[in-house]
């Protein structure tokens, strides 16, 4: 792993892409990483497109702008391949992550031909498995942990234990299908 | 021991404020600072503060409440942003001129139009000849640093002046960053107890606040005003030394990054700050000798001090993140530049406004700003006063 990495969420509005990378962050953090965990803020809708950021590093983080040029980039929606440039500036030595249902020969003439490693979730098959309700982000964010590498997967998933459990400490119920999503979106990247 | 986490710079206000634990904090949500007070009522709710919050009608109302809490002896906080602050605008000058030292919490957006909700300074800057103190943070840290400095500036007996705490809208309000925290004992003990001297509860010294004054004093008034500013600036530095003491962080009027044998300079206020100090390393290492100040302070301004850090340069940026329709630049362009002129600093100068509205800046358009100043003194380029950082043409 480089000693920093650069990640770009694309979501839409509700779909919990901010919180992603604010995981994200949290996760890299709580292993001693430098972090940043950002959204793009615009007019806030539902369903708006929006994008969020995530700067990991090794050394102390100063730069306060957005990421031009990504190491990794994560789609929640697929249908934001039509209308937003999802590979724009996207590092070839790098990689897509794309929540769909398409085959990935339905999906490669919607990149603008990148040349990097293009790698596919079905979000909404993982989901209904574990959780039996569509949040695409806590499968996505075990995928981008094990694309990318910034964190190791069994560290992720103690750390993410921990961290979920603080977050739904007022519905403990739902812990246990979110860490289910998340080991079962670490097998199905492909 | 210091606390090892990471929180957004709304997060990291919230928490000095719980440890701080003001008596009365009345408020109005406006976009970005509304976590603040959303985060100090669940401190409330919780039981973790025992501070009264007024959940209030309006801006005008949550600054008005300030100053009546403030004046009835109760150390005050509020928060806002943008055209929060625009709304409170008439009773921010009564604020100052009662001598009440609120603190205030502002998360820096620009004001309509057109419509935004992103990092701007045109809020605070249009409040700054209310008689605020103003102290501006690069990141989360400061933003927390600065929180936990404001009310040992503010009450001192030298000063009595209400302080403004700002931090850029966004770009550190919402971004999840490490931070180093300090426990609540040495903070309560550094930001200590408020025992006013002089206020409405107290029934043995019947006295008005903010009553009519005629031509005869109101002048009189207003010279003790400045010169309350002016002694602030002392005490700034004090609580700063003594802050560095606790928590091993060193603040002043300013901080000089990389200044000691800089020909090119830019100076800035915010979050930019961070983005052009990896610009100057970039150009370090390819042998410019590129330099930036980062002004902490704007309220007092540190003009002479600010203008001796400069007198070795040939050329410096001016960057103001607020436009000021004057056909001059920004505030912090005209300010410094009238501060080298009297200290007979001549460098060649250029005030240039960016990131209005949250328009994002780069390192690389940091690094255009120093090309900049290159051309300036190396070719005599003269640049058309006062330029747009990276506006689409």
């Amino acid at each position: 792993m480089e000693a920093l990495t650069e990640i770009r969420w694309h979501g839409r509005g509700g779909q919990g892409a901010k919180t992603a990378a604010l995981l994200l962050a949290e996760a890299a953090f709580n292993i001693g990483k430098h972090v940043q965990g950002f959204p793009e803020y615009g007019p806030e809708r539902m369903g708006a497109p929006i994008t969020a950021y995530d700067r990991i590093s090794d050394d102390e983080i100063r730069v306060h702008s957005n990421i031009y040029e990504p190491d990794y980039v994560a789609v929640v929606d697929d249908t934001l391949l039509h209308t937003v440039d999802v590979t724009k500036g996207l590092k070839e030595s790098g990689g897509i992550l794309i929540n769909t249902r398409m085959e990935r020969k339905e999906i490669l003439p919607l990149l603008n031909g990148y040349r990097g490693k293009i790698y596919l979730l079905n979000a909404y098959h993982v989901c209904m498995e574990t959780m039996g309700k569509y949040f695409p982000n806590t499968p996505m964010l075990a995928a981008m942990v094990k694309i990318s590498g910034v964190i190791g997967a069994d560290v992720f998933l103690g750390e993410m234990e921990k961290s979920l459990a603080h977050k739904f400490a007022k519905k403990p119920e739902v812990l246990a299908g979110n860490m289910a999503a998340l080991k079962l979106a670490l097998t199905e990247v492909q | 021991m210091a606390i090892r986490t990471s929180m957004s710079g709304n997060e990291a206000t919230a928490y000095a404020v719980r440890q701080i634990n003001p008596d009365v904090m009345p408020a109005f949500p406006i976009t970005p600072s509304t976590e603040i007070p959303q985060f100090v009522s669940n401190m409330i709710a919780n039981g973790e503060i025992d501070t009264e919050f007024i959940p209030v009608e309006s801006e005008h109302s949550s600054m008005s409440a300030a100053i009546g809490a403030s004046a009835a002896g109760a150390r005050t906080l509020t928060a806002t942003s943008s055209a929060g602050l625009a709304l409170m605008w008439e009773v921010v000058y009564v604020a100052a001129s009662s001598r009440l030292p609120i603190v205030m919490a502002v998360v820096n957006r620009g004001l309509t139009g057109p419509l935004n909700i992103n990092a701007e300074h045109s809020d605070s800057m249009g409040a700054r000849d209310s008689g605020w103190i103003q102290i501006y943070a690069e990141n989360n840290q400061e933003a927390y640093d600065n929180m936990l400095q404001a009310y040992r500036i503010a009450e001192h007996k030298d000063v009595h002046l209400p302080v403004m705490i700002c931090q850029d809208g966004f770009i550190t309000s919402h971004a999840v960053e490490n931070i180093s925290l300090l426990e609540d004992e040495p903070v309560k003990k550094f930001v200590g107890e408020y025992c006013p001297e002089h206020y409405l509860l107290n029934e043995k010294e019947v006295m008005a606040v903010g009553p009519y004054a005629v031509s005869n004093y109101c002048m009189e008034a207003k010279k003790a005003q400045a010169e309350a500013m002016i002694r602030s600036k002392k005490v700034i530095l004090e609580v700063a030394e003594e802050f560095a003491a606790m928590s091993g962080r060193s603040y002043g009027f300013f901080e000089a990054y990389r200044m000691e044998d800089a020909e090119y300079a830019a100076v800035a206020i915010g979050s930019v700050s961070g983005t052009a100090k990896d610009a100057v390393d970039r150009l370090r290492e390819k042998g410019v000798k590129a330099g930036f100040l980062k002004v902490r302070v704007f309220r007092p301004f540190p003009g002479e001090e600010l203008a001796k850090e400069l007198r070795g340069c040939k050329a410096v940026a001016i960057m103001d993140r607020c436009e000021s329709y004057s056909g001059q630049g920004g505030p912090l362009g005209a300010e410094l530049t009238a501060a080298m002129y009297r200290a007979k600093v001549t460098a060649e100068t250029v005030n240039i406004v960016y990131g209005l509205s949250g328009r994002d800046v780069r390192v690389e358009d940091m690094e255009k700003v120093y090309g900049d100043l290159r051309e300036m003194a190396e070719e005599g380029k003269t640049f058309k006063q006062y330029p747009y950082l990276g506006l689409r043409e």
